[in-house]
């Protein structure tokens, strides 16, 4: 134990940064997997560079994790870090405007070297002026890992791999962090030489900073009070791959998934793909609009399909997607959300596809969107999304982002059996047999699939008619058809639970958000009211259609406003289906909001600015 | 499964779509061809599915009294897949033309191929649009004029057969809209072949490119001007009188005349082979053109490789017998986790 003082904190929020071959992502993970072992509430942001190999000790090829831990509730990885952790000059040049005045930054001092200093575009060392502005930890980390791994027979370079885990190895031993998990999986992964070093180093870094008087003291983050039960940490994209198999274990139905590789969302093509024992197939199609095609294709034969895609791929299944809605199969598409537009900023995230998911196909072609709201939300969405899917015989959209796909948070571990469990019903009985005959109250069509004895029947683009589906040009019986299948999908509305006004039910000022900005909006309208601001939020998870009680809302409030990582997509929505007057908070940097940045606007409203 | 035991005629598979192809089109020689082969095919009706994509030729199953899927342009190889994937027991039949399936669709066309799914793909080879009345098609004849080429076509074209071979497709075969038996006897094959089976069929389209193909379509014409692959015999063509062979030397191949009675093999005829390692002897006879060669009809390669929708089931039970049938609890469950206490 250490017999330096410690001193108990509330909540922090620590960088690390390096090159992208220094390892951050993974020594980010361990100290989370190890922060919400010891109890605290966390939220993370990883920051990867655009490109894959960019050269070693540049701007361009800096990696980043940003972990917000706290002994409270919070909902986002932190506007700022408190502490800044850079393995090299260029980590900390591309990171150190972020860092909290007065911060702690713990930099590797033996990689500021003349060379390295100049790749990153220094022309003096920064270090000594930056004493001044921070607490400045300078740690020989490239001497010390070496130093601990002298003796064992390992090349130059596996060595130096070694110094995250000696890095992480001390900001355990600062943060009081156990090191077991991480122990665990470093026995999972290697062995012999390699196994040896990551344990040693890892140990070593503990000491270092139990000994070093670059430390003076230590931090307890005491465990936060969260609800009582069994907490994994989850990441938006595995939460999404798992609500897949999910829906197909409630539906009782096999899984088909078709995607063509694309950032950020083929991480949820590979974790489904793992699981092949829960009767899944997984198709990595030749093209976008293959996997799209292949997955209406799949639906047509009684498969649960889904497509999982990003952007530029999701444009491109538009032309099949509308297939989908006239001949009213179910599927669902997710769209992983990044910056664009165009290749954009592939790693990035943005709220722009939007207004593409609601209408991006030719013609009146509506289906129902729904967006999550946390990366342990991706989980519920995806579920329900297949659940209105077969119920309604609609494609469905499930809009996720960059952010939620990557960022994590404790998830409590729902209990399986409690979920709700509908067994796909597929028309069997020849008896008065029609394709696009309704139910009643869905309005959907049977699903009758290849292989039902004497159920034969053609579906197609061509325009259907009423209850036979037989093509039909027919001027009344095209517009009776727009008219059932936009009806059909509003009667969704129904289905859902009213929204719940947080704050006051009523009022000066409502905040209306959807999507992946859901913590910082919160944190924002929390943060004002217990300033004693008179602020609302309302959160949409449905996009289309909106909860039948978003209208009476809207007109309680004097002022709404809508904060979109886009150009005011949703704002436009409300202003042309509500008639008020909505102020967008618009952001396209390819970083989710800054609960600050929301927090100013808010104030500037309240003080009658426009 | 089948319900249906009665024995069913090629009329059980005849929808009650009126037909909307124009009067003389080679497409209704090959819908009675499909519609008769059908019954004898061992497969109860409700597992037939016929999915097209769009064109002149796309319109078939609407008029098949079987499941079908009229999707969209290019398109129908990846809705085939999804199909055949999620359910391996269903005769999937793609009809496609030349320009749904060569052009728009060239790529799923070629990564269909690739994949040997066990599927049936019908391309209809008019070399012309129709539906959207006349444009040159992928495999329209460099000069052709049309609509949209009044001085001519300059794009060279892509012949069919050298398409699939060079997809690695395990069965290759062409075929005519009129030769009913002929006809007949490459669907049965297609059915047969446990892989994707590909089949280019010559169609007349009297509106916009008429007699595109009238000398292998032709009784008289068709003797001299294509010649008949059949596995284990010699490629001789021509009437009795007038015979003649087809060499290949060097992947090269010619023309030899026969004289009366002459044995082919010894004059050094190839002997048709379907079952080549490599398709290199079937790439030689796909550049058999005219006017200087026959055109060949028949089954040009005929190779056993497992197909894709077979392995796939293959993963996941194979997945289940190492790992139990997968358990959503322990699923969420795996890794680390932890408790908060009330
Ligand atoms: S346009 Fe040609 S191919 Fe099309 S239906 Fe008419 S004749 Fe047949």
């Amino acid at each position: 134990m250490s017999e330096k003082p410690t001193e108990e904190i509330q909540h922090v929020a620590i960088r690390f940064t390096g090159d992208s071959g220094d390892g951050m992502q993974l020594t980010g993970m361990k100290f989370t997997e190890s922060t919400a072992l010891a109890g605290n509430d966390l939220s993370t942001l990883p920051d990867f560079p655009a490109e894959i190999r960019a050269p070693a000790g540049t701007l361009a090829g800096v990696s980043g994790f940003q972990i917000h831990f706290s002994s409270e509730k919070i909902r986002t990885p932190a506007d700022y870090p408190d502490v800044l952790v850079s393995f090299n000059p260029a980590a900390l040049k591309a990171n150190i405007g972020d860092l909290r005045p007065g911060g702690m930054v713990i930099v590797n001092v033996d990689a500021f070297t003349r060379k390295a200093l100049a790749r990153a575009g220094y022309e003096a060392d920064p270090l000594p002026e930056l004493r001044d502005r921070y607490r400045l930890v300078e740690v020989p980390l490239t001497r010390l890992n070496r130093e601990a791994l002298k003796d064992l027979n390992l090349s130059a370079r596996d060595t130096d791999r070694c110094k995250n885990f000696f890095a992480l190895g001390m900001m355990f031993w600062l943060y009081h962090r156990g090191m077991e998990s991480t122990e665990r999986w470093l026995a999972s992964k290697f062995k012999g030489d390699v196994l040896e070093a990551n344990l040693r180093v890892l140990k070593a870094g503990y000491a270092f900073g139990e000994t070093t008087e670059l430390f003076p003291v230590s931090y307890i983050v005491p465990k936060a009070k969260i609800e009582p039960g069994h907490y994994r940490n989850i990441t938006g994209n595995t939460a999404l791959a798992w609500g897949i198999i999910g829906a197909a274990v409630q539906l009782r139905q096999p899984v088909f998934l078709a995607a063509y590789p694309i950032t950020p969302a083929s991480d949820i093509l590979h974790e489904v793909s793992r699981y092949r024992h829960f009767g899944v197939k997984t198709f990595q199609a030749e093209d976008e609009i293959a996997a799209m095609c292949a997955a209406i294709g799949a639906s047509f034969a009684g498969a649960l399909a889904v497509c999982t895609t990003s952007g530029p791929g999701f444009v491109l299944k538009q032309e099949a997607l509308g297939l989908a809605v006239i001949a009213e199969l179910p599927v669902v598409v997710v769209d992983v959300q990044r910056a664009g537009p165009s290749t954009g900023m592939p790693t990035k995230t943005e709220q722009g596809d939007l207004l593409l998911a609601l209408s991006g196909r030719n013609s009146d072609c509506p289906v129902p969107v729904l967006a999550a709201a946390t990366p342990g939300d991706c989980f519920y969405t995806v579920i329900e999304a297949f659940q209105l899917a077969v119920k309604y015989m609609t494609p469905v959209v499930v809009l996720s982002d960059s952010y939620l796909a990557s960022s994590s948070e404790p998830w409590l571990i729902p209990d399986v059996s409690q979920l709700r469990q509908e067994a796909v019903e597929f028309r069997t009985d020849p008896e008065g047999f029609q394709p696009f005959e309704r139910n009643p109250d869905s309005l959907a069509r049977p699903w009758a699939i290849p292989g039902t004895p004497n159920l034969e029947h053609r579906i197609g683009g061509l325009s259907k008619q009423e209850v036979t589906g037989n093509v039909d040009y027919d001027p009344q019986n095209n517009q009776r058809m727009n008219d059932l299948r936009h009806e059909k999908i509003e009667r969704i509305a129904a289905d859902l639970p009213p929204l719940e006004v947080m704050g006051p039910d009523q009022g000066d000022l409502l905040l209306v958000g959807w999507g992946g900005t859901h913590g910082a909006i919160t944190s924002a309208a929390e943060d004002a009211r217990s300033d004693g601001l008179p602020v609302s939020n309302i959160h949409l998870r449905h996009l289309n259609p909106f909860p039948s009680n978003l209208g009476e809302i809207l007109v309680r409030f004097d002022k709404v406003l809508i904060p979109e990582l886009n150009r005011g997509q949703l704002a436009q929505l409300i202003r042309a289906r509500f008639l008020v007057d909505a102020k967008s908070l618009s952001k396209l940097e390819g970083q989710p909001f800054r609960v600050a940045e929301i927090r100013a606007r808010i104030d500037s409203l309240l003080a009658g600015e426009n | 499964m089948a319900e249906t035991t009665v024995t069913l005629t090629h009329k059980d598979f005849a929808s009650d779509q009126d037909i909307r192809w124009c009067p003389g089109c080679g497409d209704y020689s090959i819908l009675t061809n499909v519609q008769r082969v059908m019954p004898d095919l061992g497969v109860p009706r409700e597992n037939f599915v016929f999915v097209s994509g769009i064109g002149c030729s796309s319109r078939f199953p609407y008029y098949m009294n079987t499941y079908g899927f009229h999707t969209i342009h290019g398109r129908a190889p990846a809705f085939a897949t999804g199909i055949k994937c999620a359910n391996p027991d269903l005769s999937v039949w793609i009809v496609t033309g030349d320009g749904d399936g060569l052009s728009i669709g060239g790529n799923h066309l070629l990564h269909t191929i690739r994949r040997n799914l066990d599927l049936q793909i019908l391309l209809f080879n008019n070399r012309v649009y129709g539906l959207t009345k006349g444009q040159y098609s992928p495999t329209s004849r460099v000069g052709m004029t049309t609509k949209s080429t009044p001085d001519g076509s300059i794009d060279y074209p892509v012949d069919p057969i050298a398409f699939a071979l060079g997809s690695g497709a395990t069965f290759v075969a062409r075929t005519v809209d009129v030769d009913a038996p002929h006809l007949q006897q490459i669907l049965r094959r297609a059915y047969a072949h446990k892989g994707t089976s590909f089949i280019e069929i010559l169609q007349n389209c009297p509106v916009y490119n008429d007699n595109e193909f009238i000398e292998v379509e032709d009784r008289k014409q068709r003797v001299n001007a294509s010649l008949k692959l059949q596995d284990g015999e010699p490629l001789v063509f021509g009437p009795e009188s007038d015979r003649k062979g087809i060499r290949i030397e060097d992947g090269v191949p010619s023309v030899v005349q026969l004289s009366n009675g002459q044995d082919p093999i010894e004059a050094g005829v190839a002997i048709h082979n379907e079952r080549h390692d490599t398709p290199a002897y079937a790439f030689a006879l796909a550049s058999l053109t005219r006017p200087n060669f026959p055109v060949p009809v028949g089954v040009f390669r005929a190779v056993d490789k497992p197909s894709y929708e077979t392995m796939l089931a293959a993963q996941v039970t194979h997945a289940i017998a190492h790992k139990g049938e997968g358990d959503l609890q322990a699923l969420l469950e795996s890794s680390e986790t932890w408790i908060v206490e009330a």
